[in-house]
């Protein structure tokens, strides 16, 4: 077995195996938080497919996630007020359904990454990571002013919303809700890398005179991995906007999208665990040297500064070793 | 005579003041190579970039099987079944050797946007991959990574991958650049072998080359072909000789 599969497998093992010790043991903050780093995960890996994958610096990612959050925000506000979310020209209520919400967030954040797309996936480089930013900043400050859904003060949500047969509120049994996603996540993102398109915006990310020399438009390829990209992050956010049972325009800030970046750098550029393991480190490091100091971010920066200088494939690159898997 | 399968028509390229290609007519006949030789800087570069898609030309058009394809994108003219290998090698690196050639029959295939399958179980993917590379000699190396294979080696592996494509044509840029005289001899058998199938338009360097495979050879010159002919037309011509042969001699 390579040395990469098993850091997958320990990797999903210790995230099943801790919160069920934080649960016999009766540590509901611990679940919780190892929700959080799940749900980052999640997040990390929708980018890494745009970022790892098809070579797109996206640093607007946070416009899916805060678009999930607010997907979730106002439909469930609408059903706990028992208002429509519109009524002309056809009637759209609230629901307090995960699935519905879930298919919701994954359908629009597809939509609106067709739409940020198309329009900054004609430039590259240093631009694109500039439009991709300007567009979650848009959403930003729109959100700001929002005061339908409490603007700057955000939406809070009293009970989390429902999936059938399971009790949500119970913090293992929504943990266990969100590790399944990843799971689904992670399985249709490995699929998807093994797949001739994954072959073929792989190949676009390497060199775009191969693929056009091959018959193919880089652009098609980019635009498809930028929409799967941008549906899984908004999937998190919605998970993640359920897990606070509050969502603001923090969501959509471009801290957020810097964040979600550092997951992948940490864990691993164009691996599809990388985001997985990149996360928990984040998560880790934000607990113990969150309970250190205030300023822990001054740590975080050292350690992504050392990784980016001297580990360029990231976690899994030091302990899994630099060749990328070729089957 | 043959119908030319590419046809290029009087076609110009200016960039400011500088004429890239000056009124440049061109044709490739089924069964030959026509070798298009000519110094550092006499717009062969342009002129291939304007018969595979990505450069415009001011004025004048490309006609390819019969069509006008002026108008076209570098990918719509590959589907069309232009094979280009490339003056620098443009691989995938970090794929293997097997991943290039079976990205090239995929391509060529036309279905990438399939998202389950896994790729490199398909049967009929592997075939046509497996083929061009046993024709270049590469069938030993089809899992070693691209970005380490030598300098000939990835030349050959583009050969590989515009084969997957069952081109009409193809467009060589150069391919012998840095390949050993060994590696030119194994080339220069094979390219011989493979113009009766597809005909070749070969821009090369190599004068050896050139002179041994090259059924017909025009001489560009500062964006113009100042000759066009047979080898030995062009081996007499005296103009060719000052402008181009003589000072090859001299460095």
């Amino acid at each position: 077995m390579r040395k990469e599969t098993i850091c997958n497998a320990a990797l999903l093992f210790g995230l099943l195996a801790f919160p069920l010790w934080a649960w016999v043991t009766d540590e509901p903050f611990l679940i919780t938080l190892t929700t959080r780093a799940i749900v980052f995960a999640i997040a990390g890996v929708g980018l890494n497919f745009a970022l790892g994958f098809g070579g797109l610096v996206s640093l607007g990612h946070a416009a899916f996630f805060g678009l999930g959050g607010y997907v979730m925000g106002v439909l469930a506000f609408h059903a706990q007020t028992y208002t429509s979310v519109m009524d002309w020209p056809f009637v759209i209520s609230g629901t307090k359904s995960m699935p519905i919400i879930w298919l919701v967030t994954i359908i629009l954040s597809a939509v609106l990454a067709v739409g940020i797309g198309a329009l900054s996936l004609r430039t590259s480089g240093v631009y694109f990571i500039m439009i991709t930013l300007a567009f979650a900043q848009m959403l930003f400050y729109f959100t700001i002013s929002w005061s339908t859904y409490g603007g700057e003060d955000g939406l809070s949500i009293y009970v989390r919303n429902g999936f059938p047969g399971l009790n949500t509120m119970d913090p293992i049994q929504y943990y266990a809700i969100c590790y399944v996603v990843l799971l689904m996540v992670l399985a249709f993102v490995f699929a998807l890398s093994r797949s001739s398109f994954g072959l073929a915006l792989g190949a676009s990310r390497q060199n775009e005179d191969r693929i056009q020399a091959v018959g193919q438009v880089p652009f098609r390829l980019y635009l498809t991995a930028f929409a799967i990209s941008g549906a899984i992050t908004g999937l998190s956010g919605a998970l993640f906007a359920d897990l606070n049972r509050f969502v603001s325009p923090t969501m959509f800030s471009w801290q957020t999208s810097g964040e979600i970046m550092v997951f992948v750098i940490l864990g691993g550029v164009g691996r599809v665990f990388g985001p997985v393991a990149g996360a928990v480190l984040f998560i880790v490091l934000e607990h113990l040297l969150g309970g250190l100091s205030e300023f822990w971010h001054i740590y975080l920066g050292a350690i992504l500064l050392g990784v980016v200088l001297f580990a360029r494939g990231g976690l899994y690159g030091l302990i899994a070793g630099r060749e990328v898997a070729h089957d | 005579m043959t119908d030319p399968i590419l046809d290029i028509r009087g076609i110009s390229k200016s960039f400011g003041a500088l004429k890239a290609s000056n009124n440049i007519s061109l044709d490739l006949r089924p069964g030959e190579i026509h070798a298009l030789i000519g110094p550092n800087g006499a717009g062969k570069s342009t002129l291939i970039k304007q018969i595979a898609g990505g450069l415009r030309p001011d004025s004048g058009s490309v006609y390819f099987d019969g069509q006008d394809i002026t108008d076209l994108s570098t990918a719509a003219r590959a589907r069309l079944g232009m094979g280009r290998t490339f003056q620098v090698s443009s691989l995938a690196m970090e794929y293997t050797v097997l991943q290039n050639a079976v990205l090239g029959a995929l391509g060529n295939r036309g279905d990438i946007f399939r998202f389950f399958r896994p790729v490199m179980k398909d049967a009929d993917l592997l075939a046509t991959a497996s083929e061009a590379l046993e024709m270049v000699g590469l069938e030993d190396f089809k899992s070693s990574v691209t970005s380490e294979l030598s300098h000939g080696q990835r030349r050959q592996l583009e050969v590989a991958v515009a084969l997957t494509l069952s081109p009409k044509v193809f467009l060589m840029d150069e391919p012998m650049a840095g390949l050993g005289t060994e590696g030119s001899h194994r080339l220069m058998g094979f390219l011989g072998e493979l113009k009766h199938k597809t005909p070749i338009l070969l821009v090369e360097h190599d004068m050896d080359a050139v002179f041994t495979l090259a059924d017909r050879i025009s001489v560009l010159v500062y964006g113009e072909i100042i000759a066009s002919g047979s080898v030995d037309e062009i081996r007499g011509n005296p103009i060719v000789r000052s402008a181009y042969l003589g000072e090859e001699a001299e460095t």
